[in-house]
């Protein structure tokens, strides 16, 4: 694992400048930066008004602003996981040992299921335990602590004692390079338990106020953050200490025809799509970032679809038993008479995430696209 | 000169099984978690182990991956069998009689014979609870029996407030603390008066006024959370520590690797009890490890370890007490592997006979740790077998009063299926508790049992 992690830090540091580090053929290094932008742009969004201030931020300096308001508000907030003292390998914690000390922000042993394990009980303690795990991809070896006993905790106990001051942050997501076992989107597995939050954000405003949300929430929670957007992502973010409510989908666009549904990076692919569909096919789509993916927004959804009678969810994760089969079936059932056509999921292959054909893996603007075709022509 | 004196002090350190307070604290003015110097505040991984990491050209080696070794031009393979095993450690041999003339008792007339009373207490509780179980009053129970005097002797050794984590064959340590018998029987009935709400399985017990962390079934899962919570305690200036029990079969289990790595490298006061009896359901030890025990894995993650008879409850309290005062004083974690053997079954849905032979289990009968507390009291004058009478049927009448008292009492309402899922009911359980009520309402003659429950 250290060695696919340093080939891909390697690789994460790659722009224009660096291209030559690797030493590739005009040709090619078209190819990965291509792959590597996966055919979308980061729209910035203008920070909400009322959260005064603002200043620029990407993705993991939001991050690293959340954690560090977190430690200096919570007395109690232990940060930990593997590589976190000296700044994370997305540098998400630089600046914060140095500043609140070796007894608060500090590396593990390599260890997932330990990292989470200590966190559970740092938690029942008491303290505000945020672990990190460097990869999703990694997170299952924590699987057993996460599912039968973070999210069990204070069911079995009879409320007597919990681990809700839990929050485990992951990087997520496709990458441009990152093939089996750097881009994972594994929420779909922890969307099956009762007991815990999962939560996903599409830039860096959402990372910073939903990162402290999970973090103050009184049950334990999963925070993904879309690794390609920690560099790529750069908006004016507020410099405040503010929350953006759990379980709350937000309709990010308005449209009369198609209702769309994603959730972190996929969001800027659907939004480029809403565009796409109304210059190519006149129509016009409502784009919901879901945010939470467990307890998921039904009432946001449905009211959407009620409207437009057309329902497309895209995700990057496997087609079978990703989070869309779950929103598929729910709207399903709460809307069956309103819609026009049966709903679209574009996602993942069912396969494993492969490393060259990556382009042709992730669900793009124009197997979305086709899929609204398919929706209007039924 | 100073960076080689705190070197060789690792050296002498690493020979002795329980260390004295001032070695570990020299190395300890060289770890991490130093507060009182501002410099440390400062993120220097270069500086992780002062004195360790010296680049000088002595030919010593100075590798970052190890800081106690030295060279030999020499090959030779350790071989772990032909090491001695890891002492083990008694006050009482099998007749009750202390073996070392020496040896001072720490403790008085009236807490040895309040904890040999307990231990009396625990078996017969378990043993009602079983034939409980057999009388179908009861859906599983575990005895603990041959183990009483680690539940009581490690107990009695403990502060009350101090954490407990336990596997799941450790009531004696709840009941020491308190916890009584209609809490136990409520609990495994899963009555309303129950800590479980009627969702968690019989002997998961859980008391917060008695610092006893809810158990459950996934072993091995509490040994690394012993170690985060042993953190959170260090952090808040506690005087506690954590004690997490498991056994021989769950320190196979990840989860043990990492618990004591964990534990290890962060420098938390956790006491790890290993209550080693001999088999993990009807695999034998044998098959569970080839390596001398559990205490023997101590020194690979630079844990100090004991090996205590754990039939022998005045020892186990010993230890306990050593281990702690370690623990605390020092930072560390310890191993305490107390040896016993699993004379019950492993749970009522077992059947040892099995997998092991009728004589096996009548020499550990023989050699029961009550009978040999009882006979070290009786030689003391501090008891008698009419007083050993008395108090075993009166255990006996206490546990069947509270049986007969649990079954009267009502079952949860079936809402309690969906509360403390999370903090707050969620819309989407909310839902579906009214669904399942309308459900029961409707077909109600077809759930002839909802009558045990508590309904509106």
């Amino acid at each position: 694992m250290a060695t696919g992690v340093c080939a891909f830090r390697r690789l994460a540091f790659l722009s224009t400048k660096h291209r030559g580090f690797l030493n590739v053929s005009t040709k090619h290094r078209s190819c990965i930066f291509t792959r590597h932008s996966s055919g979308w742009n980061y729209l910035p969004q203008s920070p909400p008004e009322e959260l005064g201030e603002a200043t620029k931020m990407n993705l993991f300096q939001a991050v690293t602003n959340a954690l560090d308001i977190s430690l200096a508000a919570d007395p109690t907030t232990i940060i930990f996981g593997e590589d976190v003292a000296f700044g994370g390998v997305f540098r998400c914690t630089v600046g914060l040992a140095e500043k609140y000390g070796k007894e608060r922000v500090f590396n593990t042993p390599l260890c997932e299921q330990g990292i989470v394990g200590f966190g559970i009980g740092a938690a029942s303690a008491g303290a505000t335990a945020v672990a990190e795990i460097q990869f999703a991809d990694y997170i299952f070896p924590a699987f057993d602590q996460i599912i039968n006993e973070a999210a069990k905790f204070r069911y079995r106990s009879g409320n007597i004692f919990d681990c809700g001051k839990l929050t485990i942050r992951a990087p997520w997501g496709a990458v441009g390079h990152g093939a089996l076992y750097h881009s994972q989107s594994p929420e779909a597995f922890f969307a099956h338990i009762p007991g815990i939050k999962v939560v996903i954000p599409r830039g860096p405003i959402q990372a910073k106020g939903l990162l402290l949300s999970c973090i103050r929430d009184q049950n334990p929670c999963i925070f993904f953050e879309p690794k390609i957007l920690y560099r790529s992502a750069l908006e004016q973010v507020p410099i405040k200490d503010y929350t953006l409510p759990l379980s709350e989908a937000e309709v990010l666009v308005e449209g009369n025809d198609v209702t769309l549904v994603a959730w972190g990076t996929q969001v800027h692919v659907l939004r480029e799509v809403v565009n796409l569909a109304q210059e190519k096919l006149g129509v016009s789509c409502e784009l919901i970032d879901l945010q939470t993916i467990l307890p998921w927004d039904i009432d946001t959804v449905a009211k959407s679809v009620t409207k437009t009678g057309r329902l497309l969810v895209a995700h990057e994760a496997p087609l079978t038993s990703g989070f869309a089969a779950e929103i598929a079936s729910t709207i399903q059932t709460e809307c069956f008479l309103n819609l026009e056509a049966p709903i679209q999921r574009v996602c993942g292959w069912d396969t494993p995430f492969p490393h060259i054909f990556e382009p042709f893996y992730l669900p793009d603007k124009w197997r979305c696209l086709d899929a609204i075709k398919k929706m209007i022509n039924y | 000169m100073a960076v080689r004196n705190t070197f060789y002090q690792f050296h002498g350190f690493s020979r002795k099984i329980l260390v004295s307070g001032s070695n570990r604290s020299r190395i300890m003015s060289a770890c991490r978690y130093k507060t009182t110097d501002a410099q440390d505040h400062k993120y220097n991984p270069k500086s992780l182990i002062e004195g360790t990491h010296s680049l000088v050209d002595d030919d010593k080696p100075h590798f970052p991956g190890s800081w106690k070794s030295r060279y030999v031009d020499k090959l030779e393979l350790i071989k772990p069998e032909l090491h001695e095993g890891i002492p083990t450690y008694r006050v009482l041999n099998w007749d009750g009689d202390i073996v070392n003339p020496k040896e001072e008792l720490k403790l008085g007339k009236d807490l040895i014979l309040k904890m040999y009373k307990s231990m009396v207490k625990l078996h017969s509780m378990d043993d009602v609870m079983f034939n409980s179980q057999r009388q179908g009053r009861l859906s599983f129970y575990m005895t603990a029996n041959g183990e009483e005097a680690i539940h009581i002797g490690s107990a009695a050794a403990l502060d009350n407030e101090d954490e407990v984590y336990g596997q799941y064959r450790e009531q004696g340590v709840l009941m020491w603390r308190g916890y009584t018998l209609d809490e136990f029987v409520d609990l495994c009935l899963g009555n309303e008066y129950g800590h479980g709400r009627g969702r968690t399985n019989p002997t998961l017990y859980g008391s917060k006024e008695l610092h006893y962390i809810t158990l459950s079934a996934p072993l091995s899962t509490e040994m690394p959370q012993a170690a985060g919570y042993a953190y959170a305690l260090k952090r808040s200036g506690s005087k506690n520590c954590v004690v997490c029990f498991f056994g021989d079969g769950a320190a196979s289990e990840g989860d043990a690797h990492a618990g004591f790595n964990f534990a290890s490298t962060l420098e938390v006061p956790v006491i790890y009890i290993c209550r080693n009896n001999g088999y993990a359901i009807s695999t034998h030890s044998y098959e569970q490890y080839h390596g001398d025990g559990i205490a023997a894995r101590a020194s690979g993650y630079g844990i100090c370890a004991i090996r205590v008879d754990g039939n022998d409850m005045l020892a186990v309290y010993n230890a306990i007490k050593a281990a702690r005062d370690i623990a605390l004083s020092e930072s560390r974690p310890v191993i305490v592997e107390a040896m016993t053997y699993r004379l019950g079954h492993h749970s009522t849905s077992d059947d040892p006979t099995t997998y092991r032979t009728d004589e096996e289990a009548a020499y550990w009968g023989r050699h029961h740790p009550i009978d040999r507390c009882r006979k070290f009291i009786t030689k003391k004058g501090w008891w008698s077998d009419e007083e050993e009478k008395t108090w075993y049927k009166e255990t006996r009448q206490m546990i069947i009063n509270s049986m007969d008292r649990a079954e009267k009492k009502l079952l949860p309402n079936p809402h309690e299926i969906f509360t403390d899922v999370y903090d707050e009911l969620p819309e989407r359980l909310k839902q579906q508790s009214e669904s399942l009520q309308r459900h029961l309402k409707e077909y109600k003659d077809e759930y002839p049992d909802l009558t045990k429950f508590h309904m509106e």
